[in-house]
């Protein structure tokens, strides 16, 4: 299988605090980190790469010169190659505007390492949070996709989903190319190895720049394209936690919310 | 954070990703690690899996051996951050997989010594290094264990028991010094030899200890084990000299940067609770009483820190040292002693009570002066080297 994986530099936002006057988010000193869906959709290639060796993958990003620092840590993950695309022309891109450039890079890197099998993609960023990107580059590639996976494995050239639904978990047979976004599984990522990290240290990538992009029609990218605008960013009010009461039976269940309410004087 | 000031940013890289893993993996589980087994404790086995899975057991050996062929120093840094998660599991993990050089000195064949490469490096093979007799410590030509060579069969056969064996309830192979002549002076007489475990090696009680309970000690037990005659490492006869050289900058690396990484966090714990707490309308770091304190840890610290890398860098460019390596284990481990127990004072009740980590720092610091050579040895040995020998003594 030929994969593709398309990553995300993000501001660690367990990290981030909230200016209490601005009411905004300080961003300063807060270190970027690979998207967590995107490491999730990373596992997901790798396993499929540790079922047939043969596989390739190939990490690409769009963002700054800094974002090659979560290209390198994929590749200490578990990636063959990367690639940056990266330009001034791609500022303010919304996620339509964002999903047509990388499917466009996509379309530019094949050029080079062939067609793509697979395109993966997390779910969702968790600076924007807008899950939009990924079904957008399925969109403009004019693949099949599914989105919310868990798990993915190649069988007979079929490749078979777990998705993640409201109710449990549906398993979905897609063929090749197709686009699969991933959420979080039950199992944790791999750590990167420190021999790969040594080579991806000394990995070269490739940047690919907005005079690259040949086939790319400059009327579709950059902020003035875009069809949406961010109007306001606020912080949303925190709401106290809840708790959740399952005891072994409904009376008891009922006891302990009774003893609670008491307890708290509220009746 | 890395605090080596020379550090690159290779090394910051590879020392940061180790402990992200341990505060992931190990951290939220110190405490019930530290009290398992009933106060014994117990090494992580599966925390000690993930960090082989991610390249960091026998990092430093040679890349014609599967390694990766680290030097002392990217060592040292990553071993002193792991330290500054848990010293114990630092100790160990730094101590047991010292030991491949010790491998190689052994006259076996090559595809025997590249497996035991190979078992180091993927599978996290642990070796536990075995000199300590009851009635042999600091003393260690006291030592009874003794192995006899058997010519019918081309094998040694050793007999004894060893005692504070560190990584012995979780190793797979043991370096035991044992009497091969007794007619001789021990530097003639005594051997090392590389013994796996299943050639019937038996591990003895694990021991209960004041701390470093993430590292695992006990006894280890030969009775007529038997070992081929190439298991020997080095020269019969030469055991103390071949047994007690192993990786490059091994005494700094094993004992001082694990601890050193502790002290470290002793001291930034400490300070951070010395900004917060407040008695008489203040903080209390601003009481010079305290403060003080606080300013001669981190100096304590630096200058710990100077000599340990500075020891590293000698090991690394093959640099004489041999004075700064007979300094590095007192002086880091006094240091460390001292920091962690001042850190325990700076936070007061708090301090001793097991709600802060304060008083396992503690607990874990104190054997530092004493084992790997008690720090009076060290001293002993220091004073000899600087003494030389009398010309106008007169033997009585």
């Amino acid at each position: 299988m030929k994969m593709l994986v398309c990553v995300k530099q993000v501001p660690d936002t367990t990290e981030i605090k909230i200016d209490p006057v601005k009411n905004t988010l300080i961003r300063d000193g807060v270190p970027s980190i690979l998207n967590p869906f995107d490491g999730y959709a990373l596992e997901a290639a790798a396993r499929i790469k540790d079922a047939d060796p043969s596989s390739t993958i190939t990490v690409l990003s769009m963002g700054p010169e800094q974002a090659k620092a979560v290209l390198k840590e994929s590749l200490a993950i578990a990636a063959d190659k990367a690639y940056l695309v990266s330009g001034r022309e791609f500022g303010g891109s919304d996620t339509l505007c964002t999903s047509y450039i990388i499917s466009e890079a996509i379309k530019e890197i094949e050029k080079t390492e062939g067609k793509f099998d697979i395109i993966f993609c997390g779910k969702q960023a968790i600076d924007g949070d807008t899950a939009q990107v990924g079904p957008g580059i399925a969109e403009h590639l004019d693949y099949p996709q599914v989105t919310y996976g868990l798990e993915a494995s190649v069988e007979d050239g079929l490749v078979k989903v777990k998705k993640e639904t409201e109710d449990g978990v549906q398993v979905i047979g897609i063929q090749t190319p197709c686009v699969l976004t991933f959420t979080k599984p039950s199992f944790d990522p791999r750590y990167p190895t420190i021999k790969r990290k040594m080579a991806a240290n000394r990995a070269n990538i490739p940047v690919l720049a907005f005079a690259d992009l040949v086939d790319l029609d400059p009327n579709k990218i950059g902020l003035k394209n875009s069809p949406t605008r961010v109007k306001k960013t606020f912080v949303p009010q925190k709401k106290t936690g809840g708790m959740k009461i399952a005891e072994e039976t409904v009376e008891d269940s009922a006891k302990k919310l009774f003893t609670l309410l008491s307890d708290s004087h509220v009746i | 954070m890395v605090n080596y000031l020379f550090a690159t940013e290779e090394q910051k890289e590879l020392a940061n990703e180790a402990r992200k893993i341990l505060e992931k993996e190990l951290k939220p589980r110190i405490d019930e690690l530290d009290e398992a087994n009933g106060g014994l404790g117990g090494y992580p086995m599966d925390v000690h899996m993930k960090l082989v899975e991610a390249g960091f057991y026998g990092a430093y050996i040679p890349q014609e051996w599967g390694g990766l062929g680290l030097d002392p120093v990217t060592l040292g840094v990553i071993y002193e951050e792991m330290g500054k998660i848990d010293s114990g599991f630092a100790f160990s993990f730094a101590g047991s997989g010292c030991e491949f050089p010790k491998i190689l000195k052994t006259s076996m064949p090559d595809e025997e010594k590249q497996k035991w490469a190979d078992k180091i490096i993927n599978e996290g093979a642990m070796g536990s290094f075995n000199l300590t007799e009851a009635n042999a410590g600091s003393d260690a030509a006291a030592i009874r264990t003794t192995a006899t060579f058997d010519e019918a069969t081309n094998e040694w056969v050793i007999n004894g028991t060893k005692c504070f064996c560190s990584n012995a309830p979780t190793a797979s192979y043991f370096i035991c010094i044992a009497w091969t002549d007794k007619t001789k002076r021990a530097s003639e007489g005594v051997t090392a030899f590389f013994v796996e475990k299943e050639r019937g090696v038996q591990i003895g009680k694990q021991e209960r200890k004041m701390g470093l309970h993430l590292a695992g000690t006990s006894d280890v037990i030969y009775d007529n084990v038997r070992v081929p005659a190439d298991h020997v490492i080095g020269q019969v006869g030469k055991g103390f000299a071949e047994a007690l050289g192993g990786i490059k900058g091994a005494g700094a690396l094993v004992n001082c940067c694990s601890s050193l990484g502790m002290a470290q966090s002793a001291y930034d714990q400490a300070v951070e609770y010395a900004k917060t707490r407040r008695q008489f309308g203040k903080r209390i770091i601003d009481f010079q009483a305290v403060g003080f304190m606080l300013a001669d840890m981190e100096t304590k610290i630096e200058a710990a820190r100077a000599l340990m890398y500075e020891s590293l860098v000698c090991a690394r460019d093959g640099v004489d040292s041999k004075h700064v390596d007979m300094m590095i284990k007192q002086f880091i481990t006094d240091t460390v002693m001292q920091v962690c127990e001042d850190a325990v004072q700076v936070a007061g009740g708090y301090g001793y009570m097991k709600d802060y980590p304060f008083e396992r720092y503690m607990r874990n610091a104190k054997i530092y002066q004493i084992f790997g050579g008690t720090n009076q040895i060290k001293r002993k040995n220091l004073m000899k080297v600087i003494a030389g020998k009398d010309p106008e003594a007169v033997r009585k």
